[in-house]
């Protein structure tokens, strides 16, 4: 493998990162002109890191784990202010050196990767321009020398064209390549310490398993050390030496990688490790589906592109049958069609017996009452200026021509249904919580009692243990109110714990059908089985096996 | 809910002040010491005890036609600025909600419109028309419509693709609702730094045509228009014309300071609970 350092690397001993006692705080201002607050996001969280070593930080949304990680290079985000403690970083107190400190240290010392590369990228310049601009910044290398490493570790993370893909525009590559280029990015300048911030959550499974081979592989070969932050235990189990446990700014558990997933001593770490485990057992169908997809096939763009396939699904009373893929599979297009967002092509929806209208203004009210749709992103499904009791009260007026107390009592009813109280009925989405907002919409589309709820990736937004909250209601929804599901995710994991069927969708067709048990039992077919082995499993060692596993697929084995 | 002392300083100052101007158009009679049109001294006489502001150009006491301006000024400039934004913003949301061929036609009609500048297009109708009130405010809020309806259109637009707008149109909501409970909401904010813009744009406007002798018509005045009057006193070393500009730029200040207010407190996606 081609070496991107000019000098030979050894491998490096010692203390690299020293953090103690670290503070942070942000100052609030509410709306309404109520005098500022200043809150503590960490609270005196140490930690130490040796060279060349990589240390996960894990926890929910708000643990700090993000702005632990950005302190190592002295930035606050937004307003965050570092308010006590040390950052020795390479022997010195980095907190000291003042801006032009930092200016030395950023880039060149420390270097970050950003969550979403597509994001972080400016459009407008060649990837080429944009990875050696820090190098070239610092001074360490002319521009040809680092155009030269930059093309070695396109070469090392496995892009394709490593001489020629620098000319490129982000917008010309893949969300996994860019975030590999990403990576090249801050290796470029031959820091001591990168920053990983959530580099695959935005990934597909078969694209992320890629992407963090890639950066394994870079991280051992030029002994960087890295933070590698992300609240996926089982992707940091495959790369990090050490994993700390963060919660609400406070250290939890710190200790090496197996001891963290094969004997955590902490509950939370505990709960955070077992987290998926969900038995459900599988329901037989029964003798009659009461909504049957017939030969849907769909297009975008006045039937240029095809997006559904000749798609044919049932879905039986009271049972979840799983759609599964990746991004462009046309598991959300197929929502869609059955919504009449989307009219078919070609093909037909049949609900009760009857064939369904192709478009939304065909179907009479009571038939858009039986289908019910939840949102990925909770918070733009629901109208930022409508209080809870509106948005769950709606539906009631709206099917049911419910009013006043009588809406009120079966709002509470709902609210109780969900596990939220009733206090929560004033309250607007800005004010609930992430899971809150996902219990809302549930609580939405259940009031109008439904027969058919179809699930658009409901709990990816959200952290491993609130998703697990969300699918415990909805299979204790399902006992109580007999709904079915049609349940659109790309995780298998969700796919294990509430599914009685799967479909898994591979580019707008249906590759494999059936009950869950029968699909999830070999023998596979390719695709199904390259989803179901780049599915991080909790246990190290996973990710090398894994793709052993998939160069013999490709060698012909 | 309102609580004076929480509220920010400037927004005190603005409501006061906008406060003060409405109170002395409204009750312009019995404030105004002298008629509108009562001549009670000499030309351009400096200010004194009787004449607080002077007189103007015809011997008339300023301060009298500066409150009975005030009422003209903000009669005209409110119901066109209303109109204004009634008519943009219903037209703006349903063009975005409609689409097809309704919003095709709409836009280019607007397009249209605003490709003649609008002080010529004004001049053109109102020579035509005839000069009173009502035609007055009906071109000033029809005109100035068409800026408004570009604005909701484009916020509505980025609003309609939103999930909550696709969860009520799955539920089966006619348009209404979706119009007035969940665009109209969300693009509050917007329209409302808008709002106070255009509303003095308005009296800016008007007294664009009343200098130009098309808006307010004699013995009436609107503040654009006594400046006229006065503006040869300006040669003089007589400040009689600054005044009604002055009250216009305070007047200008108070309304935003006031929008900015109310700007504020309908950011807040938590009702203004802080």
């Amino acid at each position: 493998m081609a070496d991107t350092k000019t000098k030979p690397v050894q491998p490096k001993q010692g203390l690299l990162l020293d953090i103690r006692n670290l503070r942070i705080e942000a100052t609030v201002y509410p709306p309404g002109g109520e005098a500022p607050k200043t809150i503590t996001l960490v609270h005196d969280v140490s930690l130490t890191l040796e060279k060349g070593k990589v240390l996960g930080l894990i926890g929910e949304s708000g643990a700090g784990k993000s702005t632990i990680g950005l302190s190592s290079m002295g930035y606050g985000r937004g307003g965050v202010r570092i308010t006590g403690g040390e950052v020795i970083f390479n022997g010195r107190d980095i907190l000291k050196g003042g801006k032009e400190g930092f200016r030395k240290l950023r880039g060149r010392e420390v270097c970050y990767v950003a969550q979403s590369a597509a994001a972080a990228f400016n459009p407008a310049h060649r990837l080429m321009d944009q990875v050696v601009e820090a190098t070239l910044l610092h001074g360490t290398a002319t521009r040809a020398e680092a155009e030269k490493r930059a093309v070695a570790l396109f070469k090392k993370l496995s892009l394709p064209n490593p001489e020629t893909i620098g000319e490129r525009f982000p917008h010309q590559v893949s969300g996994g390549q860019l975030q590999r280029v990403m990576t090249a990015m801050a290796l470029c300048s031959e820091p001591d310490l990168i920053v990983f911030d959530e580099p695959t959550t935005a990934l597909d499974v078969t694209t992320q398993i890629d992407v963090l081979a890639a950066i394994k592989d870079a991280i051992r070969d030029t002994h960087v050390a890295a933070l590698y932050i992300t609240h996926d235990l089982a992707v940091v189990a495959q790369v990090s030496d050490e994993i700390m446990v963060l919660r609400h700014g406070r250290l939890v558990e710190w200790g090496g990688t197996r001891q963290i997933i094969k004997e955590p001593r902490q509950e939370y770490t505990n709960a955070l490790v077992s987290v998926h485990e969900i038995e459900h057992q599988e329901q037989k169908p029964s003798a009659t589906p009461f909504l049957s997809v017939k030969n849907v096939t769909a297009a975008y763009g006045g039937g240029h592109v095809k997006v559904l396939k000749n798609v044919s699904v049932d879905i039986y009373p009271g049972q979840t049958l799983a759609v599964v893929g990746e991004s462009g599979s046309g598991k959300s297009t197929l929502a869609r069609a059955i919504t009449g967002l989307l009219p078919p092509e070609q093909g037909s929806v049949v609900f009760d017996g009857r064939t369904l209208g192709n478009r939304l203004s065909d179907r009479p009210k009571e038939d858009l009452r039986q289908l019910q749709m939840i949102y990925q992103m909770a918070d733009v499904a629901m109208n930022p200026r409508q209080t809870v009791g509106t948005i769950i009260g709606r539906p009631l007026e709206f099917y049911f021509g419910m009013n006043g107390r009588e809406r009120d009592r079966r709002v509470t009813e709902l609210l109780d249904e969900i596990e939220m109280g009733k206090g929560f009925i004033d309250r607007y989405p800005a004010e609930l919580s992430g899971g809150q907002k996902q219990r809302v919409c549930i609580a939405r589309s259940l009031a109008a009692k439904p027969k058919l709820i179809i699930c658009d990736e409901v709990t990816s937004a959200l952290d491993p243990l609130v998703a697990n909250g969300i699918l415990k209601l909805l299979l204790n929804l399902q006992q109580v109110e007999k709904v079915a599901y049609l349940f659109i995710t790309h995780d298998l994991a969700t796919v294990k714990s509430i599914a009685d069927s799967i479909a898994v969708m591979y580019r707008g067709e249906v590759v494999r059908y059936g009950l869950k048990s029968k699909v999830l039992a070999p023998p596979f077919d390719a695709y199904t089985d390259l989803l179901l082995s780049s599915v991080p499993q909790m246990e190290i060692g996973w990710l090398e096996k894994a793709i052993r596993g998939r160069r013999m697929a490709s060698a012909g084995n | 809910m309102l609580d004076i002392k929480r509220m920010p300083i400037p927004a005190l100052i603005g409501i006061v002040l906008t406060a003060l101007f409405v109170l002395a158009a409204f009750f312009a009679p019995w404030i105004a010491p002298h008629g509108n049109g009562e001549i009670v001294g000499d030309v351009w006489e400096p200010m004194s005890a009787t004449h607080w502001l002077g007189t103007d150009n015809l011997g008339r006491d300023l301060l009298s036609r500066m409150i009975y301006g005030a009422r003209i000024t903000l009669f005209i400039a409110v119901l066109a600025t209303a109109l204004s934004f009634s008519l943009g913003a219903i037209l703006g949301f349903s063009a975005a909600v409609f689409g097809g061929w309704y919003d095709t036609l709409l836009s280019r009609l607007v397009d249209l419109l605003m490709s003649i500048p609008t002080l010529i297009m004004g001049l053109v109708v109102l020579s035509v028309l005839p000069t009173n009130l009502v035609t007055l405010i009906l071109v000033m809020g029809v005109l100035d419509s068409t800026r408004v309806y570009r604005l909701s259109r484009a916020v509505a637009v980025d609003i309609n693709i939103m999930d909550y707008v696709e969860a009520a149109k799955l539920r089966g909501e006619g348009e209404g609702w979706i119009i007035f409970r969940e665009i109209l909401p969300n693009a509050l904010s917007p329209l409302i730094s808008e709002l106070g813009l255009r509303f003095i744009y308005a009296v800016l406007f008007l007294s664009t045509l009343s200098f130009l002798g098309l808006g307010v018509q004699p013995p009436d005045a609107d503040w654009g228009g006594m400046v006229k009057e006065n503006k040869d006193g300006i040669v003089f070393g007589i400040a009689a014309a600054l005044i009604p500009a002055a009250a216009i730029a305070l007047l200008a200040i108070s309304v935003n300071l006031v929008a900015d207010w109310v700007l504020n407190r309908t950011t807040s996606l938590k009702g203004g609970r802080g």
